[in-house]
């Protein structure tokens, strides 16, 4: 990843840092989706990995599958963005859980799209404020962004919008079981490359 | 013998045997579909962004329209493909996000939804093309829906799919 990473390279030890900086954003934002449906929300222990933006399509079953996905900027101390991406059937499941009434309903309402962009939004925040007191910065989430399409139109969106300056990613993979109920779930933040290096710096493991 | 070759993000191909060329799951992404009819020459370029900014760019001259577009009218000229006689399709520049307040580092933007980078995208491909009068027959451009192209280089044919508004060929 020497390129992508404007010449540097990260080594196991930043990885591990970024991964249980990862891991704690994660816990947090079950702990919100807990309190958001009400209900007992398990968690698995999440999976962080740096991976080729490229390569996130296939995180959800390909660029053409169709997903959820919620899209936020972040500002403050750090730039960047954060996006939640649902395979379709877990943004149906989560959305059903939020908006009961419309149990019978198949297709995806105003309301239920409304809603997962409210989870999406909560999810994100609550992840970087836990990343936040980790780190001691600032993180502002902007107000979110839905969209219901292909994985990589999505992806080349977001892509596009960092100024594709990056092409590695910061992936924590969650699976949540809501009352039973398996959501999977992926929370992508995509640091600028300034961002990156100040993370690490405060994560204790800067670069060289 | 004819394959589907996939043209990822930033990337350019060009085929003179029969190939399909495939971009899978475009967004603000703008495929540009360049071919010789008589000749069945066709190339097809995934472009990302509206212009190298005087920056220049070898290794990916796909990733931008005003880089990628002479650079897939050379490759094809290479392989016999005549500049006077190239046709041209365009697909892909959507908005998939509205983000009140968004940033677009790229754009310069501190305010506006992230700067209509699809419709951009899709306005720098059209200049890059008039200059080196390319005359577009086939476009579906904008919206805010993804879309997979598959562009065959032997006939010219475009097929468009999307989630939401099924397949249909340009």
């Amino acid at each position: 990843m020497t390129d992508a990473m404007g010449g540097k390279q990260l080594s196991e030890l930043q990885i591990d840092a970024l991964r249980e900086a990862g891991n704690i954003g994660a816990g947090n934002a079950a702990i919100a989706l807990s309190q958001m449906v009400n209900k007992k929300v398990g968690l698995s222990t999440p999976k962080a990995s740096l991976i080729r933006l490229t390569n996130v399509p296939e995180l959800v079953g390909g660029p053409e599958s169709p997903v959820a996905g919620v899209y936020l900027n972040v500002s403050g101390d750090c730039s960047g963005s954060i996006l939640l991406l649902l395979e379709e059937e877990s943004a149906a499941r989560l959305a059903s859980l939020m908006v009961p009434s419309d149990l019978d309903v198949p297709e995806m309402t105003v309301v239920k799209r409304s809603a997962l962009q409210e989870t999406g939004s909560i999810l994100s925040a609550a992840y970087l404020n836990a990343l936040g007191q980790f780190t001691g910065l600032l993180f502002k989430p902007s107000v979110p962004g839905f969209a219901m399409d292909m994985a990589g139109a999505i992806l080349d969106y977001v892509l596009v919008d960092l100024g594709a300056s990056e092409d590695h990613v910061l992936v924590v993979e969650t699976d949540f079981t809501v009352s039973g109920v398996k959501i999977l779930g992926h929370l992508v933040l995509f640091p600028d490359m300034g961002t990156l290096s100040i993370i690490l710096e405060r994560l204790g493991v800067p670069f060289d | 013998m004819t394959e589907m070759l996939n043209v990822g993000v930033a990337e350019l191909k060009v085929s003179d045997n029969s190939d399909i060329l495939a971009s899978f799951g475009l967004g603000s992404c703008v495929a540009v579909a360049i071919y010789d009819p008589k000749k069945k020459i066709g190339g097809l370029a995934h472009v990302m962004l509206p212009e190298s900014r005087g920056k220049d760019h070898p290794k990916v001259p796909g990733k931008f329209a005003d880089t990628a577009i002479p650079n897939l009218v050379d490759r094809l000229a290479r392989i016999g493909a005549r500049p006077k006689c190239l046709k041209c399709k365009i697909v892909g520049g959507a908005q998939m996000f509205e983000i009140p307040g968004s940033r677009n580092k790229y754009a310069g933007l501190t305010c506006g939804p992230a700067s209509h980078i699809g419709a951009r995208n899709v306005d720098a491909v059209k200049m890059a093309l008039e200059k080196l009068k390319i005359p577009i027959v086939g476009e579906e451009t904008g919206g805010n829906h993804g879309r997979t192209v598959k562009f065959d280089s032997c006939t010219g044919d475009v097929e468009v799919s999307s989630i939401h508004f099924g397949k249909h060929t340009l």
